[in-house]
C-alpha cells in the first residue's frame, strides 16, 4: 500500500455521533490494508472511536456541527514503520494532566475510554493545538516493526 | 417485538426470565437508547435478565457503561443479570476494562438460561 507521511488520509467530520460509524469503517479498512490482524485492528478502531466520543462529549460538550479533523499516516521509525493517527478539535482544551484512566476496580459507568485507548495503542499523546483546541496523536507500530519507534 | 430503531431487536419472556436480544453497533449514537430500553425492562419486574449480544459486532465504552449501570440497578433490586454470546470485540473490551469478572458472561443464550 502506498501510504506514507507525505500521503496521509484525511477525513473531516462534524461532532455528530451518527458520523462515528463512517470513521470506524475507514479506520478498519486502513488497518486491513496495512496488514494489522483483526484483533489489533479492532483495538485501533475502538481507540479512534473513543477519542472521537471524548471530543464530542468533553471538548464540544455534545454540541453538534463542530469540526473534527482526522489524519491517518504511516511514518518510518527506527525498527520499522508505524501508523500515526491525529485527531484535531477546536473545542475546550482539556488539560492533559487531567486525562487519565480511572481505577478499574471501582465498578461504575464512565471513564473507561482513555484506558481502552492506552491499552490498544503504543502511544497516546494530548497537546494543546495552535489556535485553540486539542491535538491528539496516537501511534501503533505496523506488523513486523519492533517497539523502538 | 421491540421498536425497529431500538438496539433491542427482540424481547422474550421465559417464565420470570426476560431475554433481550440486541442487534447492531452499540456506540455513542445508540447507547442512550440501548440503556433506556434495558432499564425500562427492569420496570417489568423480571427475576432474571439475559442480554444476548450475539448480533453486536462492536461496542464502545458508552455501551459498556450502559451495562455497568444496568448491573448496578439489578444488584440493588436483587435481580440476576447475565450476558450471553459476546463477539470478539466486545469481549476484548470487557477484558481490557476488567469487567469480564464483574459480569456473569455465558458463551450462549442457552447456557445463560440454564
Amino acid at each position: 500500500m502506498t501510504f506514507g507521511p507525505n500521503m496521509p488520509i484525511s477525513l473531516r467530520i462534524l461532532s455528530q455521533p451518527a458520523h462515528l460509524p463512517v470513521v470506524r469503517a475507514a479506520v478498519e479498512k486502513t488497518c486491513e490494508l496495512l496488514g494489522f490482524d483483526a484483533q489489533t485492528a479492532g483495538g485501533i478502531v475502538l481507540s479512534v472511536d473513543e477519542a472521537l466520543a471524548n471530543i464530542i462529549k468533553h471538548a464540544y460538550k455534545c454540541t453538534e456541527g463542530k469540526p473534527i479533523e482526522i489524519e491517518l499516516a504511516v511514518d518510518d521509525v527506527p525498527g520499522g514503520r508505524r501508523l500515526r493517527i491525529r485527531l484535531r478539535d477546536y473545542g475546550c482544551h482539556v488539560d492533559p494532566s487531567r486525562i487519565r484512566s480511572r481505577d478499574l476496580h471501582d465498578i461504575r459507568p464512565g471513564g473507561l475510554g482513555v484506558h481502552l485507548m492506552k491499552n490498544c495503542m503504543d502511544s497516546v499523546d494530548y497537546q494543546g493545538a495552535e489556535g485553540g483546541g486539542t491535538l491528539l496523536t496516537m501511534t501503533k507500530n505496523l506488523p513486523g516493526s519492533d517497539k523502538r519507534g | 417485538m421491540a421498536n425497529q430503531n431500538s438496539p433491542v431487536r427482540e424481547i422474550e419472556w421465559i417464565g420470570s426470565t426476560v431475554v433481550a436480544r440486541i442487534a447492531g453497533d452499540i456506540d455513542l449514537n445508540r447507547s442512550p437508547q440501548f440503556q433506556h430500553s434495558l432499564l425500562e425492562l427492569l420496570d417489568r419486574k423480571p427475576r432474571r435478565l439475559i442480554v444476548n449480544l450475539a448480533d453486536v459486532k462492536y461496542m464502545d465504552s458508552s455501551g459498556i457503561a450502559s451495562l455497568v449501570k444496568l448491573l448496578s440497578r439489578t444488584r440493588k433490586a436483587g435481580l440476576v443479570l447475565r450476558l450471553a454470546a459476546l463477539n470478539d470485540q466486545p469481549r476484548k473490551a470487557f477484558e481490557i476494562t476488567l469487567l469480564d469478572t464483574a459480569f456473569e458472561i455465558f458463551k450462549t443464550e442457552m447456557e445463560a438460561l440454564a
